[in-house]
């Protein structure tokens, strides 16, 4: 359960190796969660992250589990999803798996761009409905959504990954919606430029930020049950000035 | 799901539904011991019938739904009152046994099961069975602080306590500071049925634990003047005020409470004997203003309560010192010494201090100060109290009630497939 104060008890990883995501489950081992399923391809490298959990948590004792979960394999989905759940109630479901790609080959190879669709878009609407269905029986807890910034207007320079990060945000906010009254809730996050293993390559933008303050928004988000945060929160003001340049505008400026 | 008899509760029960089934009565516990995410909640209010009352013996058979409130506006015309009362008039009598809750009598009389006859408990089997803690000592005390995971207690038989008007008769003094406080209860305690002492948690330095005591007894009759001598049962208390529910959540700040309490200090009497005071002033104070949480706002607010016990002074003084450095401003602090332990496996008090205080969430740093105080209070051999709890270590909980598997043993029991569930049970794993 989470309790009066917003600390969750256990926590349900998809992209158990993602550096925001384990950045999520550092901070909440230090606090009450004492049970967690890391999900995600590497299962080896899941292993280390949750030895690396479990020191975190100190004296008491964390209920670690590994489990095989992979974005492109839709079919084993729904499985994963009931396997963690097998397990007792999760008060906090992280969706944090995707890709950034590469949007030049993505803009002339088709099998490209559609594996940054999937894996962004439609494999993360194939685990979130059955996360969802869970979420409603139990009849509380709250599923966090790693959306972008990017959802809110795609830019030139990366509209692959935009364009499914729009779709998995307009998706998630409608789930949240869909599950009022239900007990569960939805948390759409959407950070800026975050430095990561993901964006290394990458010259950092403005207003970037890392996986410890993200981790750290997502929680106070989740304690005073927010339905969108933006990271670092100055972002909804300079979304919501790029959202009504005009796209003549939009399309020169150099982001 | 409201239910309104035995049958229809039975019901509910026989479902076994994959969530489970917890009983809820008038919801006054602070925290989830009443909710069921996913599963069924049983509200008893409708089951608020009296079956008898003696009118001899004092002796009143009613339903579990059935509130303090009504029972009291029922039983005190022919001079009898509840044997325990909380805070609060608006709680169920079977949430008083399954919550086993003390009064300001506590250090005499016990917990409000100690005046419990029988029960009849509705078990996950879909049985009613009757509970005596002559005859079936194990159930009967699993339930009484079992947080109704136990069962559904439908119907109970309380002794009521004889007074002969609806008046009290109050002493009140004020305490410098904590020593003070402590040095008063511990040497005239035992001279009052009631005592309870508020205690200002904003005061520092000299003033460190400085409160009020107001401890009393009934009046008798030949204390009443006499034009109320012919009717001197009289009781018709009404709420002065509904709050309204567009209160802002940071109107209770540091500031505006430290006024507050200054001004509860400095309106008590230095010292004032036999003062005669309406039942419903001394005992409920925050009946007189309905839907009084919502002055938290809608951020809203927690309570904690814990109990030490004799001889860990040190301990309540320290948990006094870190509630006063941290400054949170809780304008609802409580202190009282508790009596002999009660039966009950889960019965939360023991022989020592308890202090309870109110504090809204959104204080900065509040939960590592509870987690603090927690370890604070383990270490000095107390506990919290289950029905304010919301936030505990679930790993602390064995610790605090070293008789916990005894309870277990009892409940499983009566619920083997553990039908009886709620949040409180989930998140610590009872």
């Amino acid at each position: 359960m989470i309790n009066a104060l917003g600390s969750p008890q256990s926590l349900l990883l998809l992209g158990g190796t993602s550096e925001i995501g384990l950045a999520i489950a550092e901070q909440l081992v230090r606090d009450r969660t004492r049970r967690v399923v890391l999900a995600g391809r590497d299962l080896a490298a899941l292993r280390t992250a949750g030895e690396r959990l479990t020191e975190l948590a100190g004296p008491t004792t964390l209920d670690v589990t590994v489990l095989e979960f992979d974005a492109a394999e839709r079919a084993s989905h729904a499985t994963v999803v009931e396997r963690a759940f097998a397990g007792g109630d999760i008060d906090i479901v992280v969706l944090a798996f995707g890709i950034l790609g590469d949007q030049e080959r993505a803009e002339a190879d088709a099998d490209h761009a559609v594996e940054i669709a999937t894996v962004n878009y439609t494999a993360a609407v194939s685990v979130a409905v059955p996360v969802a269905e869970a979420l409603r029986r139990q009849g509380h807890g709250v599923l966090v959504v790693l959306s972008s910034v990017a959802a809110e207007r795609p830019r030139r320079s990366n509209f692959v990954y935009g364009s499914a990060k729009a779709g998995l945000d307009a998706f998630a906010t409608g789930m949240g919606d869909a599950l009022r009254g239900s007990g569960a809730h939805v948390l759409v996050v959407r950070p800026g430029f975050v430095t990561t293993r993901m964006t290394a390559h990458l010259p950092a933008a403005p207003l970037s930020t890392t996986p410890e303050a993200v981790a750290r928004a997502v929680l106070a988000g989740v304690r005073r049950r927010r339905d969108t945060i933006w990271v670092p929160p100055a972002f909804r003001l300079v979304m919501s000035a790029l959202r009504h340049t005009p796209r003549a505008i939009f399309r020169r400026l150099p982001l | 799901m409201p239910v309104a008899g035995d049958t229809a509760a039975a019901a509910a029960v026989a479902a076994a539904p994959p969530r489970g089934v917890i009983g809820r009565g008038l919801g006054r516990s602070y925290g989830d011991a009443a909710q069921n995410a996913g599963g069924t909640v049983l509200d008893l209010t409708p089951l608020d019938g009296v079956r008898s009352l003696d009118v001899e013996q004092g002796l009143v058979e009613c339903d579990g739904g059935l509130s303090l409130d009504r029972l009291m506006r029922l039983v005190l015309p022919f001079g009898w009152f509840p044997p325990v009362s909380p805070g609060t008039r608006f709680v169920t009598v079977g949430g008083a046994i399954a919550a086993d809750i003390h009064g300001k009598n506590h250090h005499r009389e016990g917990s409000f099961a100690q005046h419990v006859r029988w029960i009849d408990l509705l078990t996950a089997d879909g049985q009613v069975r009757r509970l005596a803690p002559e005859t079936e000592p194990d159930g009967f005390w699993a339930t009484a602080g079992g947080m109704g995971l136990t069962g559904v207690v439908l119907r109970a038989a309380v002794q009521l306590l004889p007074v002969e008007t609806s008046s009290m008769s109050v002493d009140t003094e004020r305490a410098a500071d904590l020593d003070d406080l402590l040095d008063r209860l511990t040497r005239t305690d035992a001279q009052y049925r009631y005592s309870v002492a508020w205690i200002d948690l904003l005061a520092r330095g000299g003033r460190l634990g400085r409160a009020v005591l107001t401890r009393g007894e009934h009046a008798p009759r030949s204390a009443l003047p006499r034009r109320r001598q012919a009717d001197p049962l009289v009781f018709g208390p009404r709420p002065v005020a509904t709050l309204p529910g567009i209160v802002p959540s940071g109107l209770l700040r540091r500031s505006t409470v430290r006024a507050f309490n200054e001004m509860w200090f400095r309106k008590a009497p230095r010292e004032r004997r036999g003062q005669l005071q309406p039942l419903a002033t001394f005992f409920h104070p925050l009946d007189g203003v309905l839907e009084w949480n919502r002055v938290y706002g809608p951020d809203g607010f927690l309570q904690y309560q814990f109990v030490v016990p004799f001889g860990q002074e040190d301990a309540l003084r320290a948990a006094v010192e870190r509630l006063s450095a941290a400054r949170a401003p809780s304008f609802l602090a409580v202190l009282k010494r508790f009596g002999p332990a009660d039966p009950g496996p889960l019965s939360f008090p023991l022989p020592g201090w308890t202090l309870a205080l109110d504090v809204p969430t959104r204080t900065p740093g509040l939960a590592a100060l509870l987690d603090a105080l927690d370890e604070l209070v383990v270490g000095a051999g107390g506990r919290v109290y289950l029905a304010k709890d919301s936030r505990l270590r679930p790993e602390l909980l064995p610790l605090m009630y070293p008789r916990l598997d005894e309870w277990r043993a009892a409940r499983d029991r009566l619920d083997p497939e553990h039908v009886f569930s709620s949040d409180l049970s989930r998140r610590l794993a009872l």
